[in-house]
């Protein structure tokens, strides 16, 4: 299979790889994939709770050059967004980005996914804090 | 000494030519390009005659008793074929069971899935983990319909070997024709087709440094003489069972091929699993959690090394090792997405498919690559665990198979 200077270029210097901390309140982690299926994609977002603005995001992925391409390139378009601006992220764009074949479209889904799963624990942090508040 | 990139390690895929047997094929193109069937004139006879003699090679390299039980094929896909289908169609009044099994190459599964759709019943056999049948597995699956049993010498995935001279006593006491796919294995490993009682074989020259597009089906012609009907209609050469022009200096060479395997093939084998242990020894020194797939030797060849990097990709790895040219069992190398059959029938769970790469070693693989693909191998699966998920859990303490995955 040939790969697009762009997800060869990730793939070799991929950004952001790392962890947070997930009990971290002001983190969002998105665990998504199965092993069994070649794929696993966790994203890690840090996010100010009274901007929602992202801070940092990480990942880490099992899966092919597309799949670990698509994470790195989703940890650098989030950092700084807004989490409704990251919310409104759409697959077809990373599709665009990376020049993904229709074979890997899946990697790209994955990683939108991902970070919906992400901002969806963040949130679900924040909404038990504020419960825990009242 | 300097390696060269990039590095070929892949010869489960085919090999490069010998160049002994290339030297022995030209004449055939320009000089000697007679047609084989030509009898009228001194062409058609000195082209007859290298044919004639490269029979006899092949021959001597399987132990067949005589060089008239060679066809001479297109390659093995055509030879698995005809075996199978021409001995159903010949035999289809005596019975209509064949026997083979899960991890056969799809040139065998293939060709007995459409004769069930034609009304014969097939019993894919299960092999154990380490990818072998036992000859009591097939025992126990013969019929009074059996006909045949198709099974082969070494998977071409994971080199396992299956005991086909056991195999050979129980087809040969039931009445019962075994064909062997022997692609794999010949000039390779001990084989020889009167010992093991095979009655059907199938070989390919690229496998074994001849070149492509040429192979045999060796039919035996006695105790007992085995039929079949013809797949290909036309000229009647190769006494009719496979008409079409012989490709004259395909079959020169891979004859030539056949006597180099016949006095070097014990040297190439040890040469090889030293070359396997020094590979296996140099990655699984350094790593944990690395999975030989298939039987240990010597229930396999040595030149198939089929390893799971657990907690890897094998796209990704075969991507970081890409000056090497391997092949893996993940789903993204095929366009099935399905990560490979043989890997799943042996249990291996798909997780570790996914991870799987299948290094080949060959007469031309050297010391000095072996190493350098083994350091390689080794700097390239910690760049990727540090960035794998998995295996943070792994080391974390995290049982993989607790969690709850959200397959997509």
């Amino acid at each position: 299979m040939a790969y697009s200077e762009k997800v060869i270029e990730h793939y070799e210097n991929p950004r952001n790889v790392g962890t947070l901390d997930k009990e971290d309140a002001s983190v969002g982690t998105g665990l998504v994939g199965a092993p069994a299926c070649g794929d696993v994609m966790r994203l890690q977002i840090r996010v100010n709770p009274e901007t929602e603005v992202v801070e940092d995001a990480k990942f880490k992925t099992f899966g092919c050059g597309s799949a670990i391409a698509s994470s790195s390139l989703v940890t650098e378009w989030v950092k700084g967004k807004t989490l409704d601006e990251a919310m409104a992220l759409k697959n077809s764009e990373i599709v665009e980005e990376l020049n993904l074949p229709p074979v890997k479209i899946h990697c790209s889904v994955l990683a939108e996914d991902a970070i919906k799963s992400a901002i969806a624990d963040f949130r679900a942090k924040q909404a038990k804090r504020s419960e825990a508040a009242e | 000494m300097a390696i060269e990139l990039p590095i070929y390690m892949d010869n489960a895929a085919t090999t490069p030519v010998d160049p002994r047997v290339l030297e022995a094929m030209l004449p055939y193109f320009t000089q000697k390009f007679g047609n084989a069937a030509s009898r009228s004139h001194r062409f058609g006879w000195e082209a007859e005659e290298a044919v004639d003699y490269a029979r006899v090679q092949v021959a001597k390299l399987i132990g067949a008793a005589s060089e008239k039980e060679i066809v001479f094929t297109s390659g093995a896909t055509e030879s698995d074929n005809l075996a199978i289908k021409g001995v159903a169609h010949f035999y289809q009044k005596k019975g209509n069971h064949i026997i083979t099994c899960k991890t056969e190459h799809k040139a065998v599964l293939d060709p007995c899935k459409r004769l069930e759709r034609q009304g014969f019943e097939v019993t894919y056999l299960t092999p154990a983990k380490d990818g072998r049948v036992s000859a009591e597995d097939v025992r126990a699956a013969i019929t009074d319909k059996t006909i045949l049993v198709s099974l082969m010498l070494v998977n071409n995935e994971i080199g396992s070997m299956h005991p086909i001279a056991e195999i050979g006593e129980v087809t040969r006491e039931a009445g019962v024709l075994l064909h062997c796919d022997a692609v794999q294995g010949v000039g390779k490993v001990d084989f020889d087709v009167e010992r093991f009682k095979v009655d059907l074989c199938s070989i390919s020259a690229h496998k074994m440094y001849g070149p492509k597009g040429v192979g045999a089906l060796y039919v035996r012609r006695s105790k007992p003489r085995v039929r079949l009907v013809a797949e290909m209609d036309g000229g009647g050469h190769e006494r009719g069972m496979r008409s079409g022009t012989l490709n004259v200096p395909g079959i020169v060479g891979f004859g030539k091929a056949c006597e180099i395997a016949v006095s070097e093939w014990r040297a190439d084998a040890e040469r090889l699993h030293a070359l396997r242990e020094r590979l296996l020894g140099r990655i699984r020194g350094s790593l944990e959690e690395v999975h030989l797939n298939g039987a240990e030797l010597p229930h396999a060849v040595p030149g198939i090394v089929n390893l799971s990097f657990a907690f890897v990709e094998g796209e990704a790895m075969m991507m970081a090792i890409k000056d090497v040219a391997v092949s893996s069992g993940s789903a993204c190398t095929s366009a099935s997405l399905e990560p490979s059959y043989v890997l799943r029938a042996l249990g291996v769970n798909e997780e570790m498919a996914h991870s799987s790469i299948r290094f080949g070693l060959g007469r031309f693989t050297t010391e000095e690559e072996v190493d350098y693909v083994g350091d390689l191998v080794v700097s390239e699966v910690e760049r990727l665990r540090e960035m794998s998920p998995l295996y943070e859990m792994y080391k974390e303490g995290v049982d993989l198979s607790s969690i709850e995955w959200q397959a997509h």
